[in-house]
């Protein structure tokens, strides 16, 4: 059934939570020192490694011009190598024309062929495989149920909205049961809830078809939701790889742990900190198992603390043993319907940070001294 | 409103998609304009059917004799059969190469693309004279002239600037990215043109050809200076005919002309209104 040339070789079982859900086998994607130099000031990509396993979800994470976008083509072949390897199960497909990767892609734009209906559409790479007349329309019927549109085979894309449009691409691409997905900002275009359906979409269908997704985007949200791993890329390098759950708890760097999610920063400059660090004239106890194994950590390092993880007292006594606090007064306090977001001054310099409370607890209010405090192993040390 | 059955479809009027109806006034002046410019061509075909053996406008008697006279007459014939031969090769070679020209200079941008589309445009601007010398002196020396071949390649040259422009306006509209899509699919480079690239550009590359056929087929500098006693095209004839010896036979050719040129020119105009029931 599968008319890839490539059958993932039986090999060890994927440490990734969703193992492949039918028979078919995943793609290991091995990138190796890749780069891609436009000969511009720095490199686009500058000599990036990661492997991405058998059947793994692996979203590359990052601002615009990060090198996400420039890797993805890479991996695709659209864009050559200036160095490093990429292979596939082990092969090297650094020079090979993309026709010849075997690899599926969707497009921010959709990329359907308008003058083709969207059964012809679906049928494009199984034509292009020379698979018979009866075997592509039992599959395109096959794919377009999976992509739950059946009974549009006759309408042309532009007949579509951009979320069916979506999902034909989406069929399309996985219809010859490529070696990996590609997936390129696909959900960008949507508006924002037809990208919540769409995303629990592909979820179901990298679950179902068990194959490796290479997932882009910049908007963190989407990544937490979808991903198993997370590469985030900043400026043409690799900041940290993880799970989001890796990433949003125990960033490396203070790019990381800014890009995804809020946290309150406290710069520790590069002053020396063993059991204690001290900010501003305030010791906090330091937990050694939430310094980051960054190298960066012992020239230049900062605490991160989510506002999730900071409580406010308005009576100072009231902070538990233990526990890390600082003095701070009540900048302003954000509704956010679940949730209230307390916005404090903190410190000399006044800098700004962020404490969630209850929805329900309106006890504070503009101009109030309050004490905000954490579990020391709730913060974490990084690099900055 | 475009889910309607295929064919069917039938653009809604003016009043119904609340646009204000043509004014009377610019009716008439558009026709005005048109009468103007179709008047000349339409004097021609009254005066084909006339059965006198000189020229008279209006016609005294109708009579078919000058076409009979033209589709029997091996050298109005043979004319004929060159013209839409040189025509049709001539076209073919310009859309070729005018396509491959106008795909490839689509993906250059900077000065040398710029000048290379200048350069392919050059024969458009160039007085049709100074090309006809320039033709007639280099085929001297390579034995092209009065053959079949020479025709073909001086047409095909001048037919080109059309194709690259109709091409290239067709190509404005088209979307790189489904290129990448259609090779991530599995399509070599050949492929991705045939299915993808050509069937979304065939309307630009059917004007363009068409263009060039026309370019050939009415002709008349270069075809006069590249005539040989055994091979001329019809406006060759045409023109030997009134320097000669004032045939009304022309008029009858000149009609055909006319018809042959319209029909041809109406091809795209009914593609257009067929891709349109989509």
């Amino acid at each position: 059934m599968t008319i890839s040339s490539k059958e993932a070789p039986a090999g060890p079982a994927t440490p990734v939570a969703s193992a492949p859900a039918s028979g078919r086998q995943g793609t290991q994607i091995r990138l190796a020192d890749v780069t891609k130099d436009y000969g511009l000031a720095a490199p686009a990509v500058d000599a990036i490694s990661l492997t991405i396993e058998p059947g793994e979800f692996m979203t590359l994470l990052g601002p615009s011009g990060s090198g996400k976008t420039t890797t993805l083509n890479l991996i695709a072949g659209f864009e050559t190598l200036t160095a490093g390897t990429i292979a596939l199960n082990g092969s090297d497909v650094g020079t090979l024309p993309p026709h010849k990767r075997n690899l599926g892609m969707l497009f921010q734009n959709y990329a359907l062929f308008p003058h083709l209906t969207v059964a012809q559409n679906v049928a494009y790479p199984l034509r292009e495989r020379k698979v018979g007349k009866a075997e592509i329309a039992r599959r395109v019927a096959e794919v377009l149920d999976l992509v739950q549109l059946p009974g549009r085979d006759g309408n042309y894309p532009s007949q579509l909205s951009g979320g069916q449009q979506q999902r034909v691409a989406l069929a399309r691409a996985i219809v010859f049961n490529p070696a990996a997905l590609l997936l390129d900002e696909p959900l960008g275009a949507l508006d924002r809830n037809l990208r919540g359906a769409l995303q629990m979409e592909i979820r179901r269908i990298h679950r179902e078809v068990g194959s490796t997704f290479v997932f882009v985007t910049h908007d963190q949200e989407e990544a937490m939701n979808l991903s198993d791993r997370i590469a985030l890329f900043n400026s043409g390098h690799i900041e940290q790889v993880g799970t989001p759950e890796e990433l949003y708890r125990r960033p490396d760097t203070l790019f990381t742990a800014r890009f995804l999610g809020d946290s309150n920063v406290f710069d520790l400059g590069s002053g020396s900190f063993g059991s204690t660090a001290s900010w501003e004239g305030n010791s906090w106890a330091v937990d050694p198992a939430t310094i980051s194994g960054h190298s960066g950590v012992s020239s230049h390092a900062a605490i991160v603390v989510r506002p999730e993880d900071v409580r406010i007292v308005s009576d100072p006594t009231a902070v538990p043993a233990g526990a890390n606090s600082v003095g701070a007064a009540v900048r302003d306090v954000e509704y956010m319907g679940s949730y209230r977001t307390v916005m404090l001054d903190v410190g000399q310099a006044g800098r700004l940070g962020r404490a969630r409370v209850d929805a329900l607890d309106s006890a504070f209010s503009i101009g109030d001294r309050v004490t905000a405090w954490w579990r020391p192993e709730r913060q974490r040390i990084v690099a900055a | 409103m475009s889910t309607a059955v295929k064919g069917t479809t039938r653009r809604p009027t003016r009043r119904q998609r609340g646009v204000d109806p043509i004014p009377r006034w610019l009716i008439v002046i558009g026709a005005a304009v048109a009468l103007y410019f179709i008047l000349p061509t339409l004097i021609v075909i009254p005066l084909s059917f006339s059965s006198a053996s000189a020229f008279e406008f209006p016609p005294k008697d109708f009579s078919l004799r000058w076409y009979e006279n033209f589709f029997t007459d091996p050298i109005w014939l043979k004319s004929l059969g060159n013209s839409f031969l040189v025509a049709i090769l001539a076209a073919l070679i310009a859309t070729i190469v005018g396509t491959a020209a106008a795909v490839g200079l689509n993906r250059l941008t900077g000065r040398l693309a710029g000048f290379l589309r200048t350069l392919l445009m050059i024969s458009m601007v160039t007085p049709a004279i100074v090309v006809a010398v320039a033709v007639y002196i280099s085929f001297l020396q390579w034995h092209l002239t009065g053959s079949l071949l020479g025709y073909v390649l001086a047409h095909a040259a001048l037919g080109v600037p059309f194709v690259l422009v109709s091409v290239t306006t067709a190509l404005g509209g088209f979307d790189a990215t489904l290129l990448r899509a259609s090779s991530s699919l599995g399509a070599s480079p050949l492929h991705s043109f045939i299915r993808v690239t050509m069937p979304l550009i065939s309307r630009g590359v059917i004007t363009g050809a068409i263009f060039a056929f026309v370019t050939s087929f009415d002709e008349v500098v270069i075809a006069l200076f590249l005539r040989s006693p055994t091979f001329q095209t019809l406006p060759v004839q045409m023109y030997n005919s009134v320097t000669f010896e004032l045939d009304p036979t022309i008029s009858a050719s000149s009609s055909l002309v006319v018809v042959v040129v319209t029909i041809i020119f109406l091809v795209p105009l009914l593609i257009g209104s067929r891709k349109k029931t989509r």
